[in-house]
């Protein structure tokens, strides 16, 4: 491996890629409209009700199940009971993803059959102010009907039953669609640059006489793919600032930008230049390349956490995204930029990493510059 | 001399294909040495193992004293390579591409001074999609030099150039020999062959079927020079009877055959008695082209197959 000849190939592809029009377009500009697109889509999809995440400390008795069942008919909010026994709820809700959560202290049927004030603990995500308003005005306005049923039975200036305790926040920033589509679409264009444009050249160029004409050279297929890597590394880098510039600016997205983040982008792009190289250079004909990078593509495309989370599939479905490579690049991200867990993004590199070393060393070993004829 | 390629005995099979039957010749250092033959007589697979690009089934094969096949690396920084249709990077222009060979081939060439060498400074800022045919074999030409070669190859160099552009890639064979280099050229052109070659081969159906100077070949090959005459059938009967020798009447015109020089004249002095107007005369000696269309017309009737040594 020689630089100046992988720096001079570096030159020939920045220059082929900058004077295409289309691949820049593809690279770069069309990140931005999916985000948009599908930001505004489920922006407002999300926003019809929100969860609401109760721990029932009065261990299920009927009057907190008929509170709870008054407050899920509001169909403000849905409620969903939970059965965790967390330290500290805020953090846990926050740590799950929760935007809301409510806990409903041991002694609330006791106290409402004794007239007594119950108070109610709810947490809210202070950035959420639609699902904050709906959460509290639901509480509020069953709570006000038990109240007043309660007093009917009773004296007129009674206390209430039901109270409102000081709102709580949930632990950490909660995310929202958008959130975790940053790392998606981060890896949405980690995986479709290279990988599209990589089977096109192997397959033209070999058409066209290139490989061939550079077979003559010095220059080594080693040399020759790692000029590409290193620029594929350089446009994922352009590329995911682009796309985080967007979520935060136009959608208010929340991300942690972190060192951690960089070796995803750098061996992600280094396993998809390899795989794109290895598809084109296993088929015959550039018709056959189209049709091997799209089956190899178009799966992992949807199917690895780009648009949707792999968490909210089915279980057949997510075995089937923990089988492609692609998920792991885009888990890892979401890890490092979103739920601070260093430990299980650090094996998801480890995977990536590995997948990149064997599918490198077997592009370089079946790619030929010349063919065997 | 010594010879800068040796090739004895090379075979080449195709699955089912033999292409190259066994073909002996060697090239001299420092000469131009021409492959003529019609298209699928075996001329690139020749010179693609010869270039290290295809492995040979059987023979020998030294360039520069190296085995392509197996010593390609070491070949390929002496050597330099116009494969049959040039294809490159469409985005880029010629002078990128000379730069980018000079640090790939780590070579101190000037661009400019190379690209005005073939002619091509003119777009040397031009991409590469944009070129013409011809323009597209110059660069060819220009980045086989960048690195000095000490042999060059060119794979039919003019095929479906305008007679413009043949021309200026011609002037810049000459000069590589002009530089000591040893060129090794194909072509399905008679006129590039003889114009350029100090020899040349015909090969034909993957086998060489004449080889030498051209001036060898047409005296090993050739039919005798000839004496056409503009005139009615009745001449060539009288000249029959008259001197007994075989005259033809062809398109409009007799024919006789010339043993000698001086053979011309008594047949003209016959056809001066025979009172038959006649309008006028050539006398021809056969061309490469003459032999090559007979040999190859020859070979492909499946008759006489001919190895003529050289
Ligand atoms: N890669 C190949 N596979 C099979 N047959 C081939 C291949 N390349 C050339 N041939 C066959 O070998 C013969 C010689 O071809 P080639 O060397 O290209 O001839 P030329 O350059 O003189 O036109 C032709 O019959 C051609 O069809
Ligand atoms: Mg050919």
């Amino acid at each position: 491996m020689k630089p100046a000849r992988i720096g001079a190939d570096l030159r020939v592809v920045v220059r082929s890629y900058t004077r295409n029009p289309v691949a820049l377009f593809f690279s770069l500009i069309f990140p931005i409209i999916l985000i948009g697109l599908f930001g505004l889509i489920f922006s407002t999809i999300g926003s019809t009700s929100t969860t609401l995440i109760v721990l029932n400390e009065d261990h299920d008795s009927p009057y907190s199940q008929e509170f709870l069942s008054a407050l899920d008919n509001t169909t403000l909010v849905s409620v969903q009971p939970v059965n965790v026994t967390p330290s500290d709820f805020g953090t846990w809700l926050g740590q799950n993803g929760y935007s809301a959560g409510m806990i409903i202290p041991d002694g609330f049927e006791a106290n409402a059959t004794n007239n007594s004030t119950t108070n109610l603990t709810l947490f809210v995500n202070p950035e959420d102010a639609t699902a904050e308003g709906e959460v509290v005005s639901a509480v509020q306005g069953v709570a006000a009907s038990f109240n007043l049923e309660a007093k009917c039975g009773h004296a007129t200036d009674c206390a209430p039953v039901i109270a409102l305790a000081p709102l709580h926040n949930v632990g950490r920033p909660i995310y929202t669609y958008i959130d975790y589509l940053i790392p998606g679409l981060i890896g949405f264009s980690i995986l479709t640059s290279p990988m599209f444009s990589l089977v096109e050249i192997s397959s033209s160029y070999r058409k066209q006489g290139i490989f061939r004409q550079l077979s003559l050279t010095p220059l080594t297929r080693g040399e020759w793919l790692t000029a590409r890597v290193v620029w594929y590394i350089l446009l994922t880098f352009v590329a995911a600032l682009i796309v985080i510039g967007t979520g935060v600016y136009a959608f208010g997205a929340h991300v942690t930008l972190t060192l951690g983040m960089v070796p995803f982008l750098v061996v992600g792009p280094f396993f998809f230049v390899s795989l794109g190289m290895l598809c084109g250079t296993v088929s015959k004909t550039p018709e056959a390349a189209a049709l091997i990078g799209n089956i190899v593509t178009f799966p992992m495309m949807f199917l690895s956490g780009t648009f949707f989370q792999v968490s909210s599939f089915p279980p057949d479905l997510a075995a089937v995204a923990h089988a492609m490579p692609l998920y792991y690049v885009i888990d890892g991200m979401n890890q490092v930029m979103l739920f601070q867990n260093p430990g299980r993004a650090l094996s998801d590199l480890l995977i990536v990493l590995a997948a990149s070393i064997v599918v490198f060393a077997l592009a370089v070993r079946l790619f030929q510059w010349r063919e065997e004829r | 001399m010594a010879a800068a390629i040796e090739v004895q005995g090379l075979v080449k099979r195709y699955a089912e294909v033999v292409a190259v039957a066994g073909v002996d010749f060697d090239v001299p250092a420092g000469t131009v040495f021409a492959f003529l033959g019609p298209n699928g007589a075996g001329k690139t697979t020749t010179v693609e193992i010869l270039e290290g690009l295809r492995r040979r089934t059987e023979g020998s094969v030294a360039v520069l004293g190296l085995d392509p096949w197996t010593e390609g690396e070491k070949l390929h920084r002496r050597i330099g390579v116009i494969p049959q249709e040039f294809g490159f990077f469409d985005k880029i222009t010629p002078k990128e591409a000379v730069e980018y060979y000079r640090t790939l081939f780590g070579s101190a060439v000037d661009p400019a001074e190379l690209l005005a060498r073939v002619e091509l400074l003119d777009k040397a800022d031009a991409r590469f999609d944009t070129l013409s045919g011809g323009q597209k074999q110059k660069l060819g030409l220009a980045l086989s030099l960048t690195n000095d070669p000490e042999v060059c190859f060119l794979d039919e160099p003019t095929t479906g150039l305008d007679p413009h552009a043949r021309r200026a890639i011609w002037s810049v064979i000459r000069s590589l020999r002009g530089d000591g280099r040893t060129v090794f050229l194909t072509t399905h052109y008679l006129d590039e062959a003889q114009q350029l070659a100090d020899r040349v081969a015909i090969i034909h159906g993957g086998r060489i079927i004449a080889s030498g100077t051209p001036g060898e070949i047409i005296r090993a090959n050739g039919r005798p020079a000839r004496l056409r005459v503009a005139a009615p059938p009745e001449l060539a009967g009288f000249l029959r009877k008259e001197l007994g020798i075989e005259a033809r009447f062809e398109d409009g015109h007799v024919e006789v055959d010339l043993g000698d020089k001086r053979d011309a004249l008594r047949v003209l002095s016959a056809i001066e008695r025979s009172g038959i107007t006649w309008d006028s005369f050539t006398t021809q000696d056969d061309t490469l082209e003459d032999v090559f269309v007979r040999m190859v017309g020859r070979m492909d009737d499946g008759a006489l197959k001919s190895e003529v040594p050289p």
